[in-house]
């Protein structure tokens, strides 16, 4: 972090583009400690991203809706391929697992709060349910993880949808950790695990290896269930067209998309900067893999991984997905890196703006922590409410981008009302480069 | 499927339990039997089951949640009795990939060979393979008793959280690799010991535990000829000194 009290360096000097100052102090820690860097939070990387997409309005050629006056729907059903019962959201932006041990228990409710609020779903992650989270979330998603920590049948049965997750963007191709501060008496006990230890979770599922075996493991948690439970298989992004098809002939009811900018409680730097590919690569590959399957809108898609507005959450859905997923700008909206704690993170070596050690369980706003006097400091009451207030403004956002190009429903929403800035997004995005008719790659 | 057993009831108040339901898989599916093992008063109302003709099929008597006995004359595919509540299932042939898996109570008898992952991530009860167990038997274990009358494959109880694990025969390359508190008993050879796995000292109690195990599981075997595995705990927190051992 830049010290803004010391004076400017002399003119003159050149700052290397290849050893840049983050770059030094990287070497230089490393030197010290020998160990690798292990963070909270995405890539913060820059990547091709949502910000290179712009909608085109209507005008001659497309015929708008009158903002606040016409309908624009915003509804989705998620799960109606096998289940009895699938989930019926109020808004397409959904809340992403993450689990009580990297969260507080107070945070966890403050996420059941809010989005139950307006009609969402939301996400235990590993070390299985609490009832904080179960009592206060009207669609609760419950994760099926590798490490099987705290995994309860009585939970499958209590859940409203089951996700059975090989990997998550910030770390696709591996298992998850939670560090020792962050192992307390409770946390110990629903994981079975000694208080205070690092907690290694596994990369791949103890019992089930590969696409076939998959399908049978789908099967399983369909008839414990009884048929009842949408199955989800949430994957990190990588080699997206090929996982998703995989997936979605596994049986997959609803496929939940991570991509490199999707956040992690703790994971090593190198793997978060370096591993996976940006959200806006993998959202067309997987609907592309569903569209030749003939499952697109049958198999929902659920993508995640730097969702941040109303626009992320329209563009996601012009280019094909039918909801979205939102886990960083959740903890930013119940709190995290709020500017009146900035002379705490200062404190911890940070500042507001910057704070990603949701490692380190000591987190000023109580959210990324199991001290009690820490996630004291967290209204659920209150949380839950910001967050509801952001999912509104996000849904509303994408609303009226979405009646500007003439759309009764989100799920109306199609590439051809988009164009890219960069030849970059264009050919990712497979969408033109904006002014010109040219999609990189296309028609070569 | 045969219609539900109802227990016979005595003026003098005895209680006869009917003949077992009887479930030809030959002309029935799985999804059916399961649904009738999860009725809310399957305990009540039918307490035993037969399963015949299971011919390798999938998922059989998976997620069961109260006191029935099932015994399946056969040979089952993945995860028979998977998430096992309270029931008490047996097979009489093999069994294949994740049998009881995240069971958390009751009992699971295998009368004959499990493929891998046997017991995998389970809570609690016992699981009893009357033959040999393939690879990662118990792996992520936690707290399930498990009794395995003949040898397993690699990577047993790789992570093992809690519970015991008996192995009769031999155990393969790596066993209790990355091992937190499972605890492991070994009659025959041991062909590697895994990351942060030692011998322990077997002292009186733990014999008293094994006996205790092996009678339970109905498998006549001298405590005394055991070895004991655990965790080194050199693991549990990260050492760079370490580094090579992860």
């Amino acid at each position: 972090m830049t010290d803004n009290t010391a004076p400017a360096p002399d003119p003159a000097l050149r700052e290397s583009a290849t050893f840049d100052r983050a770059t030094i102090a990287d070497i230089q820690r490393a030197a010290e400690t020998g160990i690798y860097d292990i963070r909270g939070g995405g890539a913060k990387r820059k990547v091709p991203h949502f910000d290179d997409l712009l909608f085109l309005g209507a005008s001659m050629s497309r015929y708008p809706l009158e903002g606040y006056r016409e309908r624009c729907d915003t509804d989705v059903v998620l799960g109606n391929r096998n289940a009895t019962y699938p989930l019926h959201l109020a808004t397409p932006v959904t809340i992403a697992g993450m689990s009580f041990g990297a969260l507080s228990g107070r945070a966890k409710e403050a996420l059941g709060r809010g989005a139950s609020e307006v009609g969402t779903s939301t996400t235990t992650g590993d070390g299985g349910m609490t009832p904080e989270e179960r009592g206060q979330s009207k669609h609760l998603v419950y994760q099926y993880l590798p490490s099987r920590y705290g995994m309860n049948p009585d939970h499958l049965r209590m859940a409203d949808a089951i996700e059975v997750v090989l990997g998550q963007g910030a770390k696709p191709g591996g298992g998850g950790m939670l560090l020792g501060q962050k192992i307390t008496e409770r946390v110990a006990g629903m994981r079975t695990l000694p208080m205070g230890v690092d907690q290694r979770s596994a990369c791949r599922h103890p019992d089930w290896t590969g696409p076939d075996d998959l399908e049978i493991k789908i099967r399983e948690l369909r008839e414990i269930t009884d048929w009842e439970k949408p199955i989800y298989v949430k994957i990190g992004a990588t080699r997206t067209y090929y996982d998703v098809k995989l997936a979605a002939k596994a049986g997959a009811d609803v496929i939940v998309l991570d991509g490199m900018q999707g956040g992690t409680a703790a994971t090593q730097d190198v793997f978060i900067e370096h591993v996976g590919i940006p959200t806006l690569a993998a959202l067309p590959q997987a609907v592309q893999a569903l569209q030749e399957e003939e499952l697109h809108r049958k198999v929902q898609l659920v993508v995640s991984g730097g969702i941040r507005n109303g626009a992320d959450l329209a563009k996601c859905m012009a280019l094909g997905a039918d909801a979205v997923a939102i886990g960083t700008a959740a903890l930013i909206a119940l709190g995290d890196n709020a500017p009146h704690l900035d002379a705490e993170y200062r404190r911890l070596g940070s500042a507001a703006g910057y704070y990603d050690d949701w490692q380190a369980g000591r987190d000023p706003a109580g959210i990324t922590t199991q001290d009690d006097e820490l996630a004291q400091r967290l209204d659920p009451v209150q949380g839950g409410r910001r967050l509801a207030n952001f999912i509104r403004v996000m849904t509303m956002e994408a609303q009226i981008i979405a009646r500007a190009c003439g759309k009764a429903h989100l799920h109306s929403l199609e590439p051809e009302d988009l164009v890219a800035l960069t030849i970059e997004a264009a050919a990712m995005a497979r969408v033109p480069l904006a002014g010109t008719s040219w999609i990189p790659g296309h028609g070569l | 499927m045969a219609a539900l057993s109802t227990p016979l009831e005595f003026a003098d108040g005895r209680v006869e339990l009917a003949e077992p339901t009887l479930v030809d898989l030959a002309g029935s599916d799985v999804r059916a039997l399961n649904s009738a093992l999860h009725a809310v008063d399957v305990a009540e109302k039918a307490p035993t089951w037969r399963v015949v003709n299971p011919d390798g099929r999938h998922n059989i008597a998976v997620g069961l949640d109260a006191d029935v006995d099932v015994v399946v004359d056969g040979h089952v595919g993945y995860y028979c009795a998977g998430m096992n509540k309270a029931a008490t299932v047996t097979v009489n042939g093999n069994a294949g990939v994740g049998a009881a898996e995240n069971m958390m109570s009751g009992t699971v008898r295998i009368r004959g060979n499990a493929s891998q992952s046997a017991g995998a991530t389970a809570h609690g009860g016992l699981l009893v393979v009357e033959g040999s167990a393939a690879a990662r038997c118990g792996i992520s274990m936690k707290g399930v008793d498990i009794v395995v009358g003949g040898d397993v494959g690699h990577m047993s109880a790789f992570m093992g959280q809690a519970g015991r694990l008996v192995v009769c025969g031999d155990a393969g390359d790596a066993l209790g690799d990355s091992l937190y508190e499972a605890r492991l008993y070994v009659a025959g050879s041991v062909k590697s010991l895994g990351a942060d796995c030692v011998e322990k000292e077997v002292r009186a109690e733990h014999l008293a535990e094994l006996a205790g195990l092996l009678t339970a599981a109905g498998i006549d075997a001298d405590p005394s000829s055991f070895r004991r595995y655990g965790s080194a705990r050199r693991l549990y927190n990260f050492h760079v000194d370490n580094a090579s051992a992860y």
